[in-house]
This record gives C-alpha cells, structure tokens and sequence, in this order.
C-alpha cells in the first residue's frame, strides 16, 4: 500500500526541479600510478536530482563518486561542487566534504564513539556548534532513521542494518547538499538490505540530491532520475530508469543487464 | 534403498543439566588438566597422558621446592629484628662470629631497616627528607585517586599531575631559587606576549584566513609559552629551601625521577614520532625516521654514557649540565623512540575507512588525529606502551654507570660496608630491591590489563 503511495509521491517529486547545477564534471580523467581508471567523465547533476550509478566492479563506479568529494583526486579536467572548483587548495576541499555527505559500503561508523557521538563530532569540530544543539540535531535525525532509543551504544551493538542507518543520519547531521552512496547495501544481509533502502527513498522524496552506487535495480526503477551505466573507466550509457532498463542502447549494458537480471 | 526425508518434530527435546565435567571445580580441573592425562583410548592417546603426568609433577616439584626455597630463605629463617644492635653478629653463625647455628640460610632483614633511608632518599639532607616525603605523599595521592574507581575529578587530577605537580616535585626536591639571567625571563615574556597577541588578532580574522586556519596551532604554541614562562619564573624564585645538590640523591627517588619523567615525556613524543613517521610531508617524515632509527640503533649504556663523559666535550667550556638531567634527556629520548614505534603498530591497525569517513565529514587532518585515529590506536597498543614503560623503568639501574645511585646503584654501595658483611648480606639486599621493583612493576601491569579491559568496546 505504501509502496504504492511513495511511488506516486516519488514521481511528483520527480517533476518539481530546479535547473542548477550542483556538481559539474568536465573531461575529468584519473590515474592509479599508470592505470587509467576514469576516462573521459562527463557529468552535470542537477539540484534534487537523483542518480544511480552501476556498472561491473572495477569499471570505476566508486572511484568516480570519492572523486566528487576529493577522496581521490584527479589529475585532469574539471570538478565543480555547489559552484567550487575542486583543486589543491585544502581549505576548500574541507569546506565541500562537509557539505557532500557520504556513505560507505561498510559503514565505517567510529568505534569508540557512541552513536550520539558519532552523529555530533562533525557538528561539533567542523561547524562548532554548541553540544546540546548538535545532540538535538543528532537525535532529529536518529528518530529519522528509527533508531533513536540505540544513541547511547556503541556501533559494535548494532546489526549491520542499523549501523549503515546511523551512518546516513551522521552525514545528514552536516545538513549535506548532496549525498553520496558507495554500495549502500553490498555489505548487508538481504532482510537488513530493505531497511537501509527505506531510509534512502525517504531521502530522496525530501528532495535531497543524491548519487548512489548501487546494484539495487528495484531501488533504481524506484527512485531515480537518471541510471548511469560505467565501464572500463567510461560512461557507456545513461537514461531515464525504464527506458535504461527496457531498452539498452549499447551491447555491454545489454550484457550487465542480463548478467544481474539473469536469475 | 527406501529414503524417507519427511521429519516433523512433535515434542520439544528435554532441556538436560550439564554434565559434571562441565561446571564448578570439577569442571575447571577436567578442562585445565585431567581431561589431558586419562586419555587411554589408544597407544598413542596413552602415551600422550602418561606423559602429561609426567611432566605435570616434574612442574609442580619444582615450582613447590622453588618457592618453598624462597619462603624459607625469606620468611622461616629469616631474621627480623635487631633489638641489641650487634648489627652483622645478629645475621652471623657460629663460625662467622655470630650465635646462630652452623647450617643457618636465611634473610638478615635488620640490615635493610638499616639501610631504609638510604634505599629511599639516598645521601639526602636528613633534615630536608620531608620534602621528598611530601612529594611521594602528593604523588601517591594523586595515582591513588585516578586509579581508585568511582571518584570525581579523574581528569582534572591528571591535569594537575601532569602539569603542576612536576613544578611542584622539582621546587620541593631540588630547593628551586635557579639562578636564571633578567634577559632570559624578559625574552620569554615578550614571546608569550607576542603570541597571545598574534592568537587573538588571528582569531578576529584580522591576519586573514591562511593565518586564522593556523590558530590552533598558535594556540598551543601560546599555552607552552605562558608555561615555560611560568615555570622559569616559578623556577627562579627564592623560597628559602636549602639547595639539594642532585648527587645526593639516590635509590628510590632516583628510580622514581627518572622513570617518571621518561614515561611521562616518551608518550606525547612518541606520538608525535609515529605521526611523523606516517606523514605526507617528506621532509619530516624523513627526520622522524632518523631520529626513531638512530635511537633504536644504539644501546642505552651508549646513550647514558656519551651523555655523561662525551657531551661536556661538545659543549662550551664553563657551560655545565646537571648529570642527573643529561641521564633524563637521554633516557627519554631513548624510549620515545621505541614508543614511537609501538604507537605507529597501532596507527596502522586503523582501517583506511576511518580516515575516509572522517575526511568525508570535514574533519582535518589534525581531527582526524586527535579525535578518530589515537583514541583507537593508543587503546590497541595498551600492552605494548605498558611493556615499554615497565622496560624503562628497569632500564634506569643503568645509571648507575654514570655514577647516579638509583635502588640498585645504592643497594649495592652498601655491601660495601663492614659493619653488616655476612654471607647473606648481599642476597638479602639483592632480594630487596628485586621485591620493591617486582611490586611496583607488577601493579602497573595489572593496572594496564584493567584499564585494556575497561577501555574495550564492542567490535
């Protein structure tokens, strides 16, 4: 039932965008050592837009998004975040970290912190806000993701579903522009998998611009914009959700598709 | 074959008590040897237990003689007390002199009454020893109430040792009223004052954003300032305490003033060695490295020795420093070397996702440090820092190379002296002194083990 609403919600959502541009990526290329892993990226995301990455591993899907937020760095071409140039310049580089918000494929929540305190040192060394406003903050977005009554423990306690949740509620506690998924539920067990993919969608009907790297095709027919398909280091092919699952245009899409899709 | 895989349990099996090998103390001797040595299922399994026996009882004759070779020398023949002051004649057999009979081995313990103060303040002034007496006092207080579960303060206690007490302990011990140059005091004012200024400017943004990004470095740069200032001062005033030369100190308090400061300088330079030796930056990495390697490549005797005989030839003539604090600088830069390396095993146990997730959320590399990566690794590395610190604390009965009487040093001075000369005198002191360092050595341990116990959370 709800599903059903959400989709229609989602698909209103959908049409309501503004036009500007929030990341700009420009005949971007990227080395390791000699090994050309991005080749020739091309990519504007628009405000509120919604994009799922997928492709075989290895094609670059990951290197791609730690890019945008300088985890790895580039060696040509263009990166604009929200207007900035990505260069050397560390200042900057601080500065569109704490507005891109990531999440990891394992989680990497901090271990001798509390949930609270995971979701307020952020808030509290990087924005200097005051404790108390950071843990009221912190447990908005906990009550969010629905694990409000687990602030006070230590990740270790939780189950691989829930520590994936309250990493998404501490990039939200940096109130992100935008939002970063790296295999979001690679490393989940399948019943754990809905719960993490809830919290998402919720997300993105809020309007939250999102890219996500991901292999979730039901979540990606769901919820986004925009699939892009990479290989080799490239960008094969993009399209709207149905048209990119119905009818790929290139062969090696067709070959992904049936791959995953194929059982 | 008939196969019939259709099962459908009707009833709830029974929930059963355990088996008597399981629990209580018949459980913990069948776990921790019994199930070992009746193990007769087979040749093999029989001689596997047979041997298990053996060898048990081998342990255990030998660990009971052992000790019990201990208690008697220590405990049962041991002597306690000297009413009549014959001094060596109390600890002394027939042969030797003295009133006990032939066969007599045991511990002459008057003797180390006799030699008490001298184990624990050395040669110091007898009418100045309470100042030692309230520096220990102080120190054990404060250890006390951190240790001591439960009470408040913990860490302001800690801030206090760390940062207050080591004045105090030097004013009291050395008599303080150095004799430090106007020149000296007025630059080091100026410097302070110059950084506090340039800290408050900076965070006003007056100077810009490239120095507003450096003000915690400034910062702390300010707050050692406004402390060395203090201290010098502190250090220069006069309080009418008679001056105690260093050599006269001796035993304990020797031990003590060396071991303490080189656990407590090695830790934060340790750490700023192995963050060095993992930085970015060339330049400093490289100086890292060679002045971890250099340390570890020499031995401490080396150190302790180049410090004392060679170091005055390098220095300007007339220029003299105090023997006891070139031993300090020594020792210290000696285990910071090798603390270094035990925090740089913990820092490379930190995943790289959580320097990923604590970049992705903005914090600088500084953060990072402080704030994600230390509090992890330095929790790791608990046995290896303790192990480094109980290896220090050993080390100082080196000094006594350089003629500084540390416990050792000082307990064995005192063989020297005819007036106690028996054939146990120097088990006994050797006993001593194996007994105090043992005691102290071993309640770090446990202490560690506790605070690694403490300190744990879940994985």
């Amino acid at each position: 039932m709800s599903q059903v609403v959400n989709e229609k919600k989602i698909k209103s959502l959908k049409k309501v965008k503004s036009s500007r541009n929030v990341i700009e990526i420009i005949n971007m290329n990227k080395w390791f050592g000699s090994f050309h892993v991005l080749r020739d990226i091309n990519l504007s995301v628009q405000e509120g837009e919604k994009i799922i990455v997928c492709g075989p591993s290895g094609s670059g899907k990951s290197t791609l998004i730690r890019c945008i937020n300088r985890l790895e760095e580039h060696q040509d071409g263009i990166i604009r975040v929200d207007g900035v140039e990505l260069t050397e310049d560390l200042k900057k580089i601080d500065k569109i970290r704490s507005e891109v918000g990531m999440v990891f494929q394992h989680f990497n929540l901090f271990p001798h912190l509390t949930i609270l305190e995971n979701c307020t040192l952020a808030q509290i060394w990087v924005r200097q806000t005051p404790k108390k406003q950071a843990e009221e903050l912190a447990m908005e977005f906990l009550k969010k993701v629905k694990i409000p009554e687990q602030a006070l423990k230590y990740p270790g306690q939780l189950s691989g579903g829930q520590q994936q949740r309250v990493a998404i509620a501490r990039s939200l506690c940096m109130q992100p522009k935008i939002m970063l998924f790296d295999e979001p539920t690679s490393a989940l067990d399948p019943e754990m998998i809905k719960e993490v993919l809830d919290t998402m969608i919720e997300l993105a009907q809020e309007g939250m611009t999102m890219i996500v790297v991901s292999h979730e095709m039901g979540f990606a027919r769901q919820v986004a914009d925009r699939v892009i398909f990479m290989d080799d280091g490239q960008i094969v092919e993009q399209n709207e959700p149905e048209a990119f699952f119905n009818s790929p245009k290139s062969d090696r899409t067709k070959l992904f598709l049936s791959q995953i899709l194929g059982h | 074959m008939k196969s019939n895989i259709s099962y459908v349990r009707k009833q709830d099996a029974p929930i059963l008590p355990p088996p008597i090998n399981q629990v209580g103390i018949i459980g913990w001797l069948w776990r921790n040897g019994i199930s070992s040595m009746t193990n007769f299922s087979s040749i093999a399994n029989s001689a596997q237990s047979l041997a298990m026996i053996a060898i048990s009882f081998i342990i255990l004759y030998l660990g009971i003689t052992g000790i019990w070779t201990l208690i008697d020398f220590a405990f049962i023949q041991a002597i306690w007390s000297d009413e009549d002051e014959l001094k060596r004649l109390a600890c002394a057999t027939t042969l030797q002199g003295g009133s006990l009979p032939e066969e007599w081995f045991g511990a002459c313990w008057p003797y180390i009454g006799a030699k008490a103060k001298l184990l624990v303040y050395g040669m110091y002034d007898i009418e100045e020893i309470w100042r030692v007496n309230i520096t220990y006092l102080i120190l054990i207080l404060g250890i006390s109430w951190i240790v001591i579960g439960g009470l408040p303060f913990k860490f302001q206690v800690g801030i206090f040792l760390l940062t207050v007490y080591p004045i105090i302990a030097f004013i009291l011990l050395t008599g303080g009223g150095l004799d430090i140059e106007y020149s000296t005091l007025i630059l080091l004012l100026i410097f302070s004052f110059c950084s506090s200024l340039l800290c408050f400017l900076s965070s006003k943004r007056f100077l810009g954003e490239v120095i507003f990004s450096l003000y915690s470095i400034l910062n702390t740069v300010r707050y050692l300032l406004i402390y060395l200032t203090t201290v010098t001062i502190l250090f220069s005033l006069d309080l009418g305490l008679v001056t105690v030369e260093t050599e006269k100190w001796g035993g304990l308090l020797v031990t003590l003033v060396v071991a303490i400061t080189g656990i407590v300088a090695s830790l934060p330079l340790g750490v700023l060695l192995a963050l060095g030796r993992r930085s970015s930056m060339p330049a400093i990495r490289v100086l890292c490295v060679v002045f971890i390697e250099f340390w570890r490549g020499v031995p401490l005797i080396t150190v302790l020795f180049m410090a004392s005989f060679m170091l005055p030839l390098f220095l300007p003539e007339g220029s003299d420093v105090n023997k006891l604090l070139r031993a300090l600088i020594g020792v210290t830069l000696f285990s910071s070397a090798y603390m270094a390396e035990v925090i740089r095993g913990g820092l490379q146990a930190i995943p790289t996702g959580q320097y990923e997730a604590s970049s992705a959320l903005g914090l600088s590399y500084y953060q990072t440090s402080r704030l994600i990566v230390l509090p992890q690794a330095l929790v790791l590395v608990i046995p290896g820092i303790v192990n480094t610190f109980i290896g220090l604390f050993k080390d100082t009965t080196l000094v006594l190379i350089i003629s500084l009487f540390d416990l050792l040093g000082m307990i064995q001075s005192t063989f020297a002296d005819p007036t106690w000369s028996t054939p146990v005198q120097s088990l006994t002191g050797y006993l001593a002194v194996a007994c105090m360092f043992w005691v102290i050595l071993f309640s770090m341990s446990r202490y560690s083990m506790f605070m690694e116990k403490k300190l744990r959370y879940e994985h």
